[in-house]
């Protein structure tokens, strides 16, 4: 059971999944395999030896973890929130720089439409409640990235709120049997992104590209209904794939297009809440599943030798392993949020109160945005098991290989074999030797026709089976 | 409409409430602390500089302090002046940027074409070592 207690067996031994490490070799390994070799390659490096991480159930007191996301995707649009400079992430420093970009003085925000419809259909995809009327609020803090001063957000009324996003996890230590759990999305809110910062450590100065300051920013603020790195592993994962199927944003982690920012806290169950810390820096679904697993138990570690916990921000370091106080961040920070005097409320309609005779350039309809959504992976999920009669835990790892989903049907349509050989070749066989060379589908020297073909042969009894294997 | 309607009830109510108004202006010297000072000018890098300074802050909080003698309750607050308005949406496409040169002609700084600034927040120097007027 994936349980939400952290006991001594911590919950490292089992991350190792399809969708959290991608590239992972130990997708492979039996699930009897040796369980200490496998928290020793995967842990990170833990001041702590292993028997301490593993206190038996009676005798040590039981921790629980309470992890909450804060997580930011860059909207997919040509042209910014507020103003009309591109989007666009390989450009000469600061070419794509308007005058608003840039604070210079009597310049105002024009809202994009674009930005406002991608809002909403995340909204109606992580079934929260559309406000009809969201507000902008204007964010202040002090940095050179931040030309303004202050970030444009939504911080009294967000566009959307109180959704829910479902996900699956694996239970038990057989990697064969999925539970579905549910986080709770507290907003989403539109917000500017800030310009990028090179720190010059030799100078002793920091560059400042104002090309991705005011780009389009989707906030998605979820409830704190996590307890380890595995959950919000497959909460990113599953929200990467929803953002990528609506075509809201690309989500992707390495690039910058998704950041999480993770808060944790410890305390034993009944008890009150314990201080919690930020963890940010956390740019891959990987590292984000080890930062969070290892600030639980630093923290655990702190407060069971009788230190406390401060509420800090901290940073995830891969080379170390471990999260570090992060430099620069004094104290509790007063934003002082104000409205932001120049724009007016957000309205958004749907077909009942669609004012008649209205510039459809300038109103939003919520009905028509639902109606146009396209089909979830969850939904997509559903099918392929209804569909093909395929596990649920296949068709989550279908759908999380980039590429895969879509090669599958390829072989689906050109093969008489059954579905079932056809999922079973494409998960493990294909998957396993494109795993072991670093290639992505789209790199795969096997086309799905000649996939089809070989599981024809195969199928026709014209070939054995480890002939075929051979073969790739 | 709902301003007319502030607008009475706050000519009702003044009658009704003097006493409160000049209960709130009888706290004004002690409200402001030397430490709400301290992080004003912090958070928001203004100098107050001297005590006229602060005794002027003092009576803009208690000016606008006299808002409460307005009976509010069921009354919507108001957002912003703007909210008849309608907010405009850009369609989107790009029409501007490509103006590097330009904008970086403002900066002090600049290298190949980066804003060059300090390496993170300067920190404010630390109060023991400030000659704040507020403690002398």
């Amino acid at each position: 059971m994936a349980a939400p207690m952290l006991r001594g067996v911590s919950p490292v031994r089992r991350w190792s999944l399809a969708w959290v490490d991608g590239g992972s070799r130990h997708r492979r390994t039996s699930p009897n395999g040796s369980t200490s070799n496998r928290i020793r390659e995967q842990s990170s490096v833990a001041q702590q030896p292993l028997h301490t991480a593993q206190k038996p159930r009676k005798g040590g007191h039981k921790w629980a973890a309470v992890v909450g996301l804060e997580i930011h995707a860059q909207i997919s649009s040509n042209s910014k929130l507020f103003s009309g400079s591109q989007v666009s992430f390989t450009a000469p420093p600061n070419s794509l720089v308007s005058f608003f970009d840039a604070s210079l003085p009597g310049t105002l925000p024009v809202l994009n439409r674009r930005c406002v419809e991608a809002a909403v259909m995340t909204g109606l995809a992580l079934n929260c409640r559309i406000n009809k009327k969201s507000l902008f609020d204007r964010k202040h803090y002090f940095y050179a990235d931040l030309p303004a001063g202050y970030q444009i957000t939504q911080q009294r009324l967000p566009i959307a709120a109180n959704g829910s996003l479902s996900y699956g996890v694996f239970v038990g230590n057989r990697w064969s049997h999925m539970a579905t759990k549910t986080v709770r999305i507290k907003q989403i809110q539109l917000e500017q992104d800030s310009g990028k910062s090179l720190h010059d450590d030799l100078r002793s100065q920091t560059l400042i590209d104002l090309n991705r300051a005011g780009v389009g920013l989707l906030e998605v603020v979820m409830e704190p209904d996590l307890s380890c790195g595995e959950e919000a592993a497959a909460v990113v994962k599953e929200l990467q794939l929803i953002l990528q199927a609506l075509g809201t944003s690309q989500a992707n982690m390495a690039e910058g297009q998704l950041r999480v920012d993770a808060n944790i806290s410890v305390h034993h169950p009944g008890e009150p809440l314990g201080i919690r810390t930020e963890v940010k820096n956390l740019n891959s679904i990987r590292f984000l599943a080890r930062a969070i697993d290892h600030e639980i138990q630093r923290q655990i570690n702190e407060l069971e030798s009788g230190g406390e916990i401060l509420n800090e921000t901290r940073s995830f370091d891969p080379k170390l392993g471990c999260t570090v106080p992060m430099r620069d961040k004094e104290g509790k920070q007063d934003y002082r949020f104000m409205p932001e005097p120049n724009l007016p409320p957000l309205v958004l309609y749907d077909t009942a109160s669609l004012p008649a005779g209205a510039d459809s350039q300038q109103v939003i309809n919520i009905d028509q945005i639902r109606d146009a959504l396209p089909e979830l992976p969850s939904a997509t999920r559903k099918r392929l098991v209804q569909q093909y009669g395929m596990l649920p835990e296949h068709s989550f790892a279908l759908l999380n290989e980039a590429g895969l989903l879509q090669f599958f049907q390829n072989v689906m349509k050109e093969t008489r074999a059954e579905p079932k050989k056809v999922t079973s070749w494409v998960l493990n066989t294909l998957l396993g030797y494109l795993k072991h060379h670093n290639l992505a589908v789209s790199e795969s020297p096997i086309t799905p026709s000649a996939l089809a073909g070989l599981l024809d042969l195969l199928d026709s009894k014209a070939i054995s089976s480890s002939a075929a294997k051979q073969q790739v | 409409m709902a301003a007319r309607a502030v607008w009475l009830a706050f000519r009702g109510g003044l009658g009704r409430r003097q006493a409160f108004s000049t209960k709130a202006n009888v706290q004004g010297s002690g409200r402001i602390t030397v430490e709400v000072i301290e992080h004003l000018e912090r958070l928001a890098l203004v100098d107050f500089g001297s005590r006229e300074a602060v005794a002027r802050l003092e009576k803009a909080v208690a000016f606008a302090d006299r808002l409460r003698e307005v009976d509010t309750d069921g009354v919507e607050p108001m957002e912003s002046v703007l909210e008849d308005r309608c907010l405009y949406l850009r369609s989107d496409n790009v029409a501007e940027g490509n103006c590097a040169e330009e904008l970086l002609q403002n900066s002090h700084r600049v290298m190949e074409e980066y804003f060059v600034a300090p390496p993170g927040n300067i920190s404010l120097p630390k109060l023991d070592k400030q000659e704040s007027f507020l403690h002398s």
